[in-house]
């Protein structure tokens, strides 16, 4: 294992361990209080800057919010059901062929014609009977 | 057993021509049940008879001839396979019988991670409205399934249209559908002489669904209007381009030439499809034929086995 292997292997159950944490915790954190606690879960003497690091990138994955502290972020977990839903389902959709063959979709995507097709057969079909 | 054990091996070539002109002079829900059938039934003949082309060819191998003490010159006399073709019939037979279960075990892993997934999802009335600028509906399926829907989706469609699309997807679990599809796409993988059937079932589905749609809704037309315009959002390119209007007729008569969609939509425009005694008649000959077909090597095969005395 090369030295950026292992480096990323730590910062994946480094992420996973900050997430859970913040998942715990009521209300926002600051990278000095996650640092805290994860010098105090025996993780080692980590250097600020790699909280910090960790943190945003949680931040970007979509994973966590942050609020502004004084000068700095402070950091919280992302509990909005409808985001988790999509993201959850997203990742339904990209497992693969297999997992999308199992979905029956309402539509299929359209080959090429049959767009100009429905809007005939559409524009061309009795019209309603007033109602609307 | 000389043309017989041809029969199972010629049957699915016929059925891949003759399946879809049947199927569209069917109820779509009679259609789905009787070319499942008929694709299930023609796999497993299929395979019996290369199965039975295999045994009788390397019954001829001298080596095994000889330890079970049976004379070569009398399996010569009754089976039409050589070595060479047993030899060719044994590898076709490995081929499709690890295709058909490497298709079924991957759909069956597929089927349970998104009923597991889908069974985690908070979902008031079976459905879950998607909110990421994404514009799609499906049904998950599971127990119970889950309808999703994005926002978009919905915002494309007037309320009538969204009941639609909701009853269609709604059907599509409570008949598990997925069960159909699943056994032809398993059909299909181990003959892929059936794969014309395979997709004559995902279309038959989704005519049922429609139709029960259009139950719920007790209005075919808004149902029809419904999934144009649902694909035509998914698509993207959704603004009205002027068109010259053809009549119903001419648009009609030209959606048999389009895709899946728009003969969804062309058929629920015209009058609900009553089965025609003749399809049924048709479909009903080529069923059965296809069940003797598999009975007929199954006692030819035991026949077979008998006499080189691997059974008693």
């Amino acid at each position: 294992m090369s030295d950026e292997q292992r480096m990323r292997r730590r910062h994946g159950s480094l992420e996973a361990s900050v997430l859970g944490f913040l998942q715990e915790s009521e209300g926002p954190r600051t990278p000095a209080e996650v640092r805290t606690w994860l010098n105090e879960e025996g993780d080692g003497a980590l250097a600020y800057t790699t909280v910090v690091t960790v943190l945003s990138r949680l931040q970007e994955k979509g994973l966590l919010d942050r609020v502004r502290t004084g000068r700095s972020y402070a950091y919280l977990a992302v509990t909005d059901e409808a985001r988790l839903t999509a993201r959850r389902l997203r990742s339904l959709l990209d497992h693969g062929p297999d997992r999308e063959s199992v979905l029956a979709h309402f539509v299929g995507d359209l080959p090429a014609g049959d767009a100009a097709l429905l809007r005939r057969l559409v524009e061309s079909a009795p019209d309603e009977t007033g109602r609307r | 057993m000389r043309f017989a054990v041809y029969l199972p091996i010629a049957m699915p070539l016929v059925a891949a021509v003759a399946a879809r002109p049947i199927a569209e002079h069917l109820r779509p829900r009679t259609a789905a049940w009787m070319v499942t059938a008929a694709a299930l039934v023609l796999a497993v003949a299929s395979l019996g008879a290369l199965g039975l082309l295999a045994a009788a060819g390397l019954a001829q191998l001298p080596a095994l001839a000889a330890m079970k003490g049976y004379p070569i010159r009398l399996v010569q006399h009754e089976d039409p396979a050589s070595l060479s073709l047993g030899a060719l019939a044994a590898v076709l037979l490995a081929a499709a019988v690890g295709n058909g279960l490497h298709a079924g075990a991957r759909r069956l892993v597929a089927l349970l991670d998104v009923m597991d997934r889908a069974a985690g999802l908070d979902a008031p009335g079976q459905v879950v409205v998607l909110d990421d600028g994404s514009c799609d509906a499906y049904a998950v399926p599971g127990l119970p399934g889950r309808i999703v829907v994005s926002r978009a989706m919905l915002e494309a469609l007037r309320p009538e249209e969204r009941v639609a699309l909701i009853a269609h997807e709604r059907a599509h679990l409570q008949r598990w559908h997925v069960a159909f599809v699943g056994v032809t796409r398993c059909a299909a993988a181990a003959n892929p002489f059936l794969r014309p059937l395979q997709r004559t079932v995902e279309y038959a589905v989704e005519r049922w669904a429609d139709e029960l749609a259009a139950d719920v809704t007790g209005d075919r037309r808004r149902t029809a209007v419904a999934i144009a315009k649902a694909a035509l959002a998914r698509d993207g390119r959704s603004s009205a381009a002027p068109i010259a209007s053809l009549g119903i007729a001419g648009a009609a008569s030209a959606a048999g030439q389009g895709g899946p969609v728009p003969r969804r939509v062309a058929a629920l425009l015209a009058p609900p499809v009553r089965s025609h005694p003749a399809a049924l008649l048709l479909a009903v000959v080529g069923l059965l034929v296809a069940v003797g077909c598999a009975a007929e090597g199954a006692r030819d095969l035991h026949a077979l086995f008998l006499m080189v005395g691997l059974l008693h």
